[in-house]
């Protein structure tokens, strides 16, 4: 198949931007989004022009990494679905298809379709982890967790931390990475020490890293990756509320 | 490709990120966004129930003009003679002024930063998949705003209105919708219709902003939401529709 993408260049974070036309040819409807950019690069290079940088890892949808808005939509228009693993079967021949990155002002953008996501690992650092003692792994069934527990922390743990969720939201907020964050630590019975201190910590460099607030419109959940509810965000808002009446007593 | 093993081919991308493009850090810590949108959901709540109180007040019309102006000028006298006159409602605007001030602040300073968190658009963008009421929320709040002030210097001052008999409520109401002033009818109806918007998405919204965080009660929420808004929308309306049709004159 024959399609147009018009992709987002951008030489670094001080250049301001545009999108360029491409004529990519020959196109497998089998191939994945980014096998397609894969062959635009291919020929760009030949043709010694600048390959379109974007940011890819894994290829099966687990590691987080691919990160475009394609048509106006996170990660594409196929739901639960990272741009790895959209293939161009679901799009026609001949059609044109917008390509840009990650918008928000706390993921700029270092060059073309990668933007700088340490805004991320800043929220983690903050509250993102348990306290353990270090050696041997204790036996998993030491601890009992009930099972709607530990299954619904499970369903938090599998965000990838994409940052689709700040892409699309109007406000450009975090609220739905944070909130996996928060409920897939509180869930289980290790979480439970830094429970009140993760969820404000968290937050706070939620905030201080200029993401938005949530106003409840649920983009994020439609294009994420991994289908994270939404009802996780009001979770957090209650952990938030506990947590805020604890440490002022 | 004909050009030798040795040319360096530019697939991979620097993956250090250059200083310039990682986001400045704040020095000043912010103020919680779910703080803020606490705020928001405690005074909205408190403002939805004044609405329902000044509704159930309006329907007095139907009853004459003389229950109406019976229960007008018992506003005055709520409290007494614990009390002196109009002690009471003065307390009462106090505190709904407090509560409009603090809702409105708590929504600038949220919407300043969410369009802070996106500086560059996206060249392509679908519509916002969030309800119109989700949508709308911004410029709803603003033209509701405004018919508050309007309302006010209308029937609590008396200022705009052709009557402005504070002794005769119920004259000055049948007065307002007259027919030949069809655009204050117009102005009260987009205004309460904008209300409904409004308090559909806010009343859904303020829950989970204060917890609620289950699937079943995202469905009661929803659907209470969508009940109190079109009770409230009808209760208002029926007023200027019945001066209108002749119902109450």
């Amino acid at each position: 198949m024959d399609i147009q993408v018009r992709v987002w260049r951008q030489t670094d974070s001080s250049d301001k931007g545009r999108m360029v036309t491409y004529d990519v040819k020959d196109i497998s409807p089998d191939a994945s989004f980014l096998e397609m950019l894969d062959v635009l690069n291919e020929k760009l290079i030949l043709d010694g022009d600048d390959p379109v940088a974007f940011d890819h890892d894994c290829r099966e949808g687990i590691c987080g990494a691919c990160s475009m808005v394609i048509d106006g939509v996170a990660h594409g228009p196929e739901r639960a679905t990272t741009t790895c693993q959209l293939h161009m079967r679901h799009f026609k021949n001949g059609d044109v298809i917008d390509v840009e990155p990650w918008r928000a002002a706390a993921f700029p953008v270092i060059k073309d379709l990668v933007v700088d996501r340490s805004a991320f690992d800043r929220i983690i650092q903050a509250g993102g982890y348990i306290t353990a003692p270090t050696g041997a792994a204790p036996e998993a069934h030491s601890t009992p967790v009930p099972k709607k527990d530990a299954d619904l922390a499970f369903e938090a743990a599998t965000c990838i931390g994409c940052g689709a969720c700040v892409a699309a939201c109007p406000n450009g907020s975090a609220m739905l990475f944070t909130a996996a964050k928060v409920a897939h630590l509180g869930l289980v019975p290790q979480g439970q020490p830094e429970r009140d201190t993760r969820v404000l910590d968290m937050l706070q460099a939620q905030d201080d890293a200029g993401f938005g607030g949530c106003t409840n419109a649920g983009e994020c959940t439609t294009v994420c990756p991994k289908g994270i509810p939404l009802t996780l965000i009001g979770r957090l808002n209650s952990d938030y509320r506990k947590a805020l009446r604890n440490s002022n007593s | 490709m004909g050009q030798g093993l040795h040319t360096v081919i530019p697939v991979a991308v620097d993956t250090k990120v250059p200083q310039a493009a990682v986001a400045p850090s704040r020095s000043k810590k912010r103020t919680s966004s779910v703080l803020l949108k606490i705020i928001m959901a405690v005074t909205g709540i408190m403002l939805i129930l004044f609405l329902y109180l000044h509704m159930i007040g309006n329907l007095k019309i139907f009853f004459g003009e003389e229950a109406f102006d019976h229960y007008a000028h018992w506003l005055r006298t709520i409290a007494t003679p614990l009390l002196p006159k109009t002690w009471f409602l003065w307390i009462q605007r106090g505190g709904l002024t407090v509560a409009v001030i603090a809702h409105i602040a708590s929504a600038v300073i949220l919407a300043r930063r969410a369009s802070a968190a996106r500086p560059v658009k996206y060249v392509h963008r679908p519509k916002v998949q969030g309800s119109y009421a989700a949508r709308t929320m911004r410029w709803g709040g603003v033209i509701v705003l405004l018919f508050v002030i309007f309302h006010i210097l209308d029937l609590t001052t008396g200022t705009l209105n052709p009557v402005g008999d504070k002794a005769h409520p119920y004259a000055n109401v049948v007065a307002d919708f007259a027919l030949d002033r069809w655009y204050v009818t117009l102005f009260y109806t987009l205004a309460i219709v904008a209300v409904g918007f409004h308090l559909r998405h806010g009343i859904f919204s303020a829950v989970r902003t204060l917890g609620q965080q289950t699937a079943r009660g995202e469905r009661i929420a929803r659907a209470s939401a969508l009940v109190l808004s079109v009770v409230l929308v009808v209760g208002y309306l029926s007023v200027p529709f019945a001066v209108m049709t002749g119902l109450v004159d």
